[in-house]
């Protein structure tokens, strides 16, 4: 069928491109200043580099808060080395219990908020949406600038909250009431908590009007939504879960906000109250609401990035390109209509659990389909084993792990036995924290050339990749058997009880599988930081693949483009029997002498 | 040559023509997409209004705390409002400056007037006892009515800054596009007080 294409006679393609779209992008001069060049830039690409290293500082506190956690489950009443005399002199360097809420409830808020979502989102939906869809920048620019000042600003009430009396806010990530009322946390971190995520929510929902109507409008002359890459498809779907339900989560943390600070009592009941009547499942609902389909805002763009990935390094087309990007879409829609499943054991009507359970389940259905698709895009592929690539493998095992577990959770039965134990620790940390993180570290080894205009080290990079795929599926796995066993999570002492003293050895064994995987993280460090100050310079396409950013130079100018890009093919044309001397085509490169009328193009 | 299965490619970029969005400019996208976050905002609040309403046997009957027919004529006065606007835009579009401005502020002042009302009835409500701790009916009635307020007061600088751009001969381009868009945004705010006002003063 290849030798097809070549006899055949390729029809003549016409371009119609109306003169108000090329009015819409203008070759703006680059800013002089060192304020507006670097500091309050609109330039998309200087925005995902400030999302890049704000996620980075986040991550390295969240991570070290999560060592911590696990000192303290292994090792309870013994100090933390180091870190621990400066935390807390006054218990000889031992976390207290006070402590030890605080830090799981800001390692989990961190993580999600302030670092996987400025660096998948922030950074890379920043970096990749104007460059892959062949556009000079954004489509609203100041709005962009305003999205990372607001983050900022969010990111320095959680600090803050870390140094107000009483410490800050330790009920749990999702601040369910009563333990996020005055009730149950009388001081003002878990305010500070509140205003943290109503502002990086709004920077949020910012940043998603702007993806959504970049993709919509911006795309270059011939990419239509099946031309774009699946990296762009994942953070656009992303960005409508964000555009739709960040704001849902906002009217929850209004609520609360105006229960703490102003009397009133939406969330409290009984003999909290004395008058009226409030209901604390209230919050769930809205809380879940939106924090199902975070879930698949984490996970979308890092499903996207490792869809395009496995094409890339396997040299071959994506494998049922239109089922992915359909599947990922219809996952999309399914996440809107589950979030009941976190809810079984509030006593919700039996009719409406099974209804959550049924659309759960039928999730299953479209993972399938893009997860074969990914083995399908490998299958006899000439596979090149680079860093992205290996990050991007490690992506596919950990979250088939993570995705098979996910069913235990998803039907009824099994989840009441399961709910709030590590199971579900160990699952959504294979799911949304293992996948996302490593296919953030894929991203970042693979645009990182794009990005700063320098390679990374390759052996490094293979070290730091086995170093963290061994570590970090000991640690999740351990959760689910634990958790299997059957311990709770949040547990400050979990010896304290009869029945959980036999898991200490696999706790032991989590714990020291987490500080070697917090260890080799160091060699991440070190080679971004060394790559950043003596790389070897990036070539423009040194992974020969075919999307746009790739037919500009690294780093790409101020405007990337001198030109629009007219875009003839899909994302990945590889092997296209077609083309000689080379496996790949880029996406606005005419094979051979192929006749393209390009109508009012360059007019 | 390995024979490849045609189905492996992504699909050939079909029809080349203009992949955009219809006509719409950008600004109007965007802004239609903030509207639909807004609305998302305005039904996490309404459901929690809802939820909270059909657990409590105790919730009184708004007609007999809120004044109905006061508010009534506000409803009217902000309905009028989007009509002033409608006569905005389309001035606009004939290129005719000063009849848009007119038109413009009347809409303003057909917001703020709904402001003073709102700030009347609060004082009134406050007075009798009616306050945001006194119960979950007088709570969920100020943070939703506050929260349009709110965005009936961001509509009336919208308004004020687009008026005060057509008077100095800008945003009448393209269709007065930008007149339109802010008129979007107009219309979407008392669009939400229909359903506020059927909700929360109204269904007995």
């Amino acid at each position: 069928m290849g030798d097809a294409t070549m006899s055949k006679p390729v029809p003549v393609r016409h371009l119609h491109v109306g003169p108000e779209f090329h009015a819409e992008q203008h070759i703006h001069p680059e800013p002089t200043s060192f304020l507006s060049r670097y500091v309050f830039s609109k330039d998309h690409k200087v925005i995902a580099k400030q999302f890049l290293w704000y996620g980075l500082f986040f991550l390295v506190m969240g991570g070290v808060m999560a060592m911590m956690i696990r000192w303290q489950i292994a090792f309870p009443g013994t100090a933390f080395p180091v870190l621990g005399q400066l935390l807390w002199p006054q218990s000889g360097g031992v976390m207290p219990p006070q402590s030890y809420a605080a830090f799981f409830t800001m390692h989990g808020t961190l993580m999600i908020f302030f670092a996987i979502t400025p660096i998948l989102i922030g950074a890379f939906g920043n970096l990749l949406i104007p460059l892959m869809i062949g556009a000079r920048d954004m489509a609203f620019p100041t709005l962009n600038l305003m999205s990372f000042w607001t983050n900022v600003l969010a990111g320095l009430c959680m600090i803050v909250s870390f140094f107000v009396p009483m410490g800050p806010a330790a009920g749990g990530w999702q601040s369910y009431p009563t333990l996020s009322t005055l009730v149950g946390s009388p001081g003002h971190g878990q305010t500070l908590w509140i205003l943290g995520i109503f502002l990086t929510g709004s920077a949020s929902i910012m940043g998603a009007v702007n993806y959504i109507t970049t993709v919509v409008r911006l795309r270059a002359p011939g990419m239509g939504y099946f031309q774009m890459p699946l990296s762009v498809w994942g953070i656009w779907l992303t960005a409508i879960l964000n555009a739709l339900f960040v704001p849902v989560l906002a009217a929850g943390v209004l609520l609360l906000f105006l229960d703490r600070v102003f009397g009133s009592h939406f969330f409290l009941a009984g003999a909290s109250i004395t008058k009226g009547g409030g209901d604390p499942v209230l919050y769930q609902h809205l809380f879940w609401i939106f924090g199902h389909p975070e879930v698949y805002i984490l996970i979308l763009p890092a499903w996207g990035i490792v869809s395009d990935l496995l094409s890339f390094f396997s040299r071959k087309p994506a494998f049922g390109y239109k089922a992915t990007a359909l599947s990922m879409s219809v996952i999309t829609l399914l996440s809107m209509v589950v979030y009941g499943h976190h809810m079984f054991v509030v006593g919700m009507s039996p009719l409406l659990s099974q209804g959550f359970m049924t659309l759960t389940m039928l999730i299953s259905i479209p993972s399938a389909v893009f997860f074969l698709n990914w083995l399908g895009t490998m299958w006899r592929g000439s596979i090149r084993f680079a860093t992205p690539m290996l990050f991007s493998l490690g992506v596919v095992f950990v979250f088939g792990l993570g995705g098979l577990t996910g069913l235990h959770l998803g039907a009824i039965s099994s989840d009441i036995y399961l709910h709030d134990s590590y199971f579900v620790i160990g699952h959504f940390h294979l799911t949304m924290a293992a996948s996302v993180l490593l296919g953030a570290f894929a991203a970042i080894y693979f645009w990182f050339p794009k990005m700063f205009g320098k390679m990374m080290n390759e052996t490094l990079g293979k070290w730091h990749f086995w170093l963290t795929i061994i570590p970090i599926t000991i640690v999740f796995c351990g959760m689910l058997v634990v958790g299997y066993a059957g311990m709770q999570r949040r547990l400050y002492n979990y010896e304290a009880y009869e029945f959980l003293k036999h898991l200490h050895p696999i706790n032991v064994w989590i714990t020291r599988a987490a500080l070697l995987l917090g260890a080799s993280q160091f060699l991440f460090v070190g080679n971004f930081l060394s790559s950043l100050i003596s790389g070897k310079k990036a070539a423009e396409n040194p992974w020969e693949v075919g999307t746009l950013e790739w037919t500009i130079p690294s780093p790409p100018p101020h405007h990337n483009y001198d030109e629009i890009p007219v875009v003839l093919h899909g994302p990945h044309e590889f092997n296209n029997p077609a083309v000689t001397g080379k496996d790949w085509l880029a996406q606005d490169e005419p094979i051979g002498d192929e006749p393209v009328a390009l109508g009012a193009v360059g007019n | 040559m390995n024979a490849r299965p045609e189905a492996a490619y992504a699909p050939a970029p079909a029809p080349l023509t203009e992949p955009t969005f219809g006509t719409a400019t950008t600004g109007k996208v965007g802004m239609w997409i903030f509207l639909v976050t807004d609305a998302m905002t305005f039904g996490g609040l309404l459901l929690a209004y809802g939820i909270l309403r059909a657990g409590n046997k105790e919730w009184p009957a708004p007609t007999t705390v809120l004044g109905i027919p006061f508010t009534a004529f506000m409803t009217f006065v902000l309905i009028v409002s989007s009509l002033t606007m409608v006569l905005g835009l389309d001035a606009a579009k004939k290129g005719d400056r000063r009849e848009a401005v007119k038109w413009l502020v009347a809409t303003a002042g057909g917001g703020v007037f709904f402001l003073c009302g709102q700030v009347y009835e609060y004082r009134h409500l406050i007075h009798e006892g009616f306050t945001l701790p006194s119960g979950n009916f007088p709570a969920t009635f100020y943070v939703i009515t506050s929260f349009h307020g709110g965005h009936v007061f961001t509509g009336v600088c919208y308004l004020l800054i687009t008026a005060f751009g057509v008077s100095r001969g800008r945003h009448l381009e393209n269709g007065a596009n930008f007149v339109e868009i802010t008129g979007l945004f107009w219309h979407f705010v008392d669009l939400i007080w229909i359903l506020v006002f059927t909700l929360v003063y109204l269904i007995p």
